[in-house]
């Protein structure tokens, strides 16, 4: 009894506890939520909360705390908070220009967002666009549509590159979007941004968006009379999906094709004996840990049953290859010249590799900087050597 | 009782006399017209002389095999790679209101990361009077709520815009699911760090990031966050999912999806909005004139019928039809939703499966004879605001072609006299 006496006492405590949190944020909005925000939130109760904390603070002093959490430490916070307001609030010291951000661009950017910050493939376009939001086709890259510089710095340091965020310096961070202003003639080539600069740039579109006025300019949409007989009398067909054809395939075709890549793949390992002993003899253990690994280099490098080139070139069979040696996909230079000497991945090259991309090949564009553990690349090695049978 | 129903059962006399009636030529599948014996029913079938899977075949179960193309699918142009895009939904092939978690559409900025419990850290800072950091643990100890909401992406049916596109719901509509969740109002670990710091709330924001590698981050008004903002760790009872957000997600009712961060892992307490690529650059409306509206937080009222769709054909030809929705709106419940099968010359009230609940989805039904004819199937929402649902060209009066996000207009689907569908605009 007494046991069960207690839990409802805590019980308690912890229930008025929330009310008096609620009532006594209710209460600190000095001035009334705006009408917008009342329809948003139309179960918010100001006047409710305030009887609970009546009720409330007699119950005591926890004030709703629980006493849980412990205290961020300076460091932690400096880690993790790293956003950038319009007004430049949290920008670090440093700084960078048009011309050494091309190089920078040229290396971690450049794969997917083009030399020239045009866009590869569906990759965001960076550059250009300018006045064309009210056409028929906005085209949409930093220079036309980005409000705010501060976004851009914020972007690149916290997000990119793609597969490998988080991992660009701050002189780097200025040096990249010094040169995207650049590509968008926002500054000339030898502007240098830094923290002090940051606020002279003048974003094109900076007056090009109002807050959501949907409440006053679709106003009409609320409360409208409908009619529900006799509302027209004439319903023509004026578009169909059809004629468009952009619907992906249905299920059984995606099968047969599944089972036809089966079938080729399996023909393969019957023709490459060789490679079937390989297979054989890998150590499940370490291809398990190499797929771990490889999640790494996965956002950017296909390996598998269909594997294709995307940002990087695909991964089967690459034990053989030559280096840049799959026609049709864009090596950087070095790869290249690597391909005109008559190199070959094998095993020791591929370790070097992984240890220290660019150091092993200078100038490439792949922004992985290597693996720090060893262990990752021997599991990474045995990992792709899983796929050797597959081309 | 048992025999009173067999009484009712037709004679076999009456079978052949229903028969004769329809004439040999009719392809309606009536039970009435069954001329022959089944032989479901009259031969002894396999599974009921030999046994099935035993308990624990599949320690945690998936569909059965019959099911499965009843999944997620993508539409492969619409990104440059997986990794960062957004798959649908089958609402096609789904009823009531749940969405499971398995096939829940996905949307990520970098890929569905492992973040396992013992490695997730929360944390609160800015302008408050402790900044803290959480543990999973410590997330469980806060005192819980449960409500169910939908999620949906602000792009959901924004390859519309300019025109019929895409021949499928999943692929119009797919972007939302709907789940229960589980977790701590947000205002709870806010009032833990203390909001004195902040002084007049009116006019702060939090920030909130995720720890992907995409730190998708969004900046939400303190009114919001304080009201029914919640940490979540649990959806339709049991663990999120990864790719939506294990082992903690937040969930913002009613609000564009991208402000549901996943795997947050911080809350930043501010006087001004970041202003991050996620509300500046993306998710933002663009108008015909070429300004651009922001901060479109709240979802707009939007219905559409689910089936008879274009992935889901009337199979049974003329007779009893099932038409069966789903209703929404960001801004509160729905009240009520209007089909039409003619393209909107008429209009019938459908039946909601239960009352409206604020900011979930609701079911609807219209139980109809189709007397095998085409129809022009719409449907049209009504919230507890008073907002009806406008047609795609009252939305294009007022915000072009060009907006992308936030098209919650009436979808039309062309059912065919042999019962296929396909999305259509008409006049």
């Amino acid at each position: 009894m007494s046991k069960s006496r207690d839990l409802f006492t805590v019980a308690g405590i912890v229930v008025f506890g929330v009310l008096l949190i609620a009532t006594n944020f209710a209460d600190r909005f000095v001035t009334q939520l705006p009408q917008d925000a009342k329809i948003v939130s139309s179960d918010f109760d100001p006047d409710f909360r305030m009887i609970a904390a009546a009720e409330a603070s007699a119950v005591g002093p926890r004030d709703g705390k629980f006493g849980l959490g412990r205290g961020a430490t300076k460091r932690e916070v400096a880690a993790w908070d790293g956003d950038i307001s319009p007004d430049g609030t949290g920008l670090p010291m440093g700084s960078g220009d048009a011309i050494n951000g091309e190089e920078v661009f040229a290396e971690h950017c450049a794969i997917c967002h083009g030399d020239f910050a045009e866009g590869v493939d569906n990759w965001p376009e960076l550059a250009g666009g300018l006045d064309t939001l009210a056409d028929e086709d906005p085209v949409k890259t930093v220079g036309s549509y980005w409000p705010y510089l501060s976004t851009t710095w914020d972007y690149v340091k916290r997000s990119m590159p793609f597969g490998y965020a988080q991992s660009l310096s701050d002189d780097d961070v200025y040096a990249i979007v010094a040169y995207i202003l650049y590509s968008n003639d926002i500054v000339d080539e030898d502007f240098i941004l830094s923290n002090e600069t940051f606020l002279d740039v003048e974003m094109p579109n900076k007056n090009g968006f109002i807050v959501d006025d949907r409440l006053t300019s679709e106003s009409h949409f609320w409360n409208k009379k409908v009619c529900m007989s006799d509302c027209k009398s004439d319903v023509k067909i004026t578009m169909r999906a059809a004629v468009l054809d952009v619907t992906p395939e249905d299920e059984k075709n995606e099968d047969s094709e599944d089972s036809a890549a089966v079938t080729t793949i399996s023909n393969q390992v019957e023709e490459q004996s060789e490679a079937l002993v390989e297979v054989v003899n890998l150590d499940s253990g370490l291809v398990e840990a190499g797929e771990k690994a490889f999640k790494k280099c996965k956002s950017c490098h296909q390996i598998g049953d269909g594997a294709k080139n995307k940002t990087g070139p695909h991964l089967n069979a690459i034990f053989g290859r030559k280096i840049g040696g799959i026609q049709g996909f864009k090596y950087s230079k070095i790869f290249k010249s690597m391909r005109d000497d008559g190199r070959v991945w094998d095993e020791e090259s591929m370790t070097e590799f992984l240890a220290s991309p660019k150091q092993y090949a200078k100038g490439t564009k792949m922004s992985f900087a290597g693996f720090k553990k060893e262990k990752d690349i021997l599991s990474t090695i045995e990992y792709l050597k899983s796929f050797q049978s597959l081309n | 009782m048992a025999d009173d129903f067999s009484d009712k059962k037709p004679s076999r006399r009456q079978f052949l006399a229903g028969a004769a009636a329809l004439g040999a030529g009719s392809t309606a599948a009536s039970s009435l017209s069954a001329s022959d014996d089944d032989p479901l029913i009259t031969e002894v079938q396999e599974w009921a002389q030999i046994t099935g899977d035993g308990v624990d075949a599949t320690p945690y179960g998936l569909p059965i095999e019959f099911e499965k193309d009843v999944v997620r699918r993508n539409v492969g142009w619409l990104t440059a790679d997986t990794i960062s895009s957004i798959n649908f939904s089958p609402i096609h092939a789904l009823d009531g209101t749940i969405t499971p978690q398995g096939c829940a559409f996905e949307r990520h900025h970098s890929g569905a990361i492992e973040l396992r419990k013992e490695d997730y850290r929360l944390m609160i800072n800015g302008l408050v009077d402790q900044e803290l950091v959480f543990t999973y643990e410590d997330l469980e100890r806060f005192p819980r709520e449960q409500h169910v909401y939908f999620c949906e992406c602000a792009a959901n049916t924004g390859m519309e815009w300019a025109g019929a596109q895409l021949n499928g719901v999943q692929f119009t509509h797919g972007m939302i699911h709907n789940m229960e969740y589980t977790g701590v109002p947000l205002r709870t670990l806010l009032n833990e760090a203390g909001l004195n710091a902040a002084g007049d709330l009116k006019g702060k924001w939090i920030f909130v990031e995720g720890a992907d590698a995409s730190s998708n981050g969004r900046s939400i008004p303190m009114e919001k966050a304080l009201d029914d903002v919640l940490v979540a760790f649990k959806a339709n009872g049991e663990a999120l999912r990864k790719e939506h957000g294990y082992p903690a997600r937040l969930v913002v009712p009613g609000w564009e999806g991208n402000m549901w961060v996943k795997w947050l892992r911080r809350v930043e307490v501010l006087d001004k909005p970041v202003e991050s690529r996620e509300e500046t650059s993306k998710y933002t409306d663009t108008l015909a004139d070429g300004m651009s509206r922001k901060w479109t937080w709240a979802m707009d009222a939007k219905s559409v019928v689910t089936s008879p769709s274009p992935q889901s054909p009337i199979s049974h030809g003329k007779g009893p039809l099932v038409i069966s929705g789903l209703a929404w709106s960001g801004r509160g419940a729905i009240t009520r939703v209007d089909v039409t099968i003619d393209g909107g010359e008429n209009w019938y009230e459908a039946r909601l499966a239960q009352p409206g609940t604020k900011m979930a989805l609701t079911r609807f039904y219209l139980d109809i004879e189709w007397d095998g004819e085409e129809m022009f199937l719409q449907s049209r929402a009504h919230d507890e605001t008073g907002y009806v649902q406008p047609t795609k060209e009252e939305l294009r009066e007022v915000r072009g072609l060009n907006s992308i996000y936030h098209n919650n207009c009436i979808q039309t689907w062309w059912i065919k006299s042999n019962g296929e569908a396909e999305n259509v605009e008409i006049s």
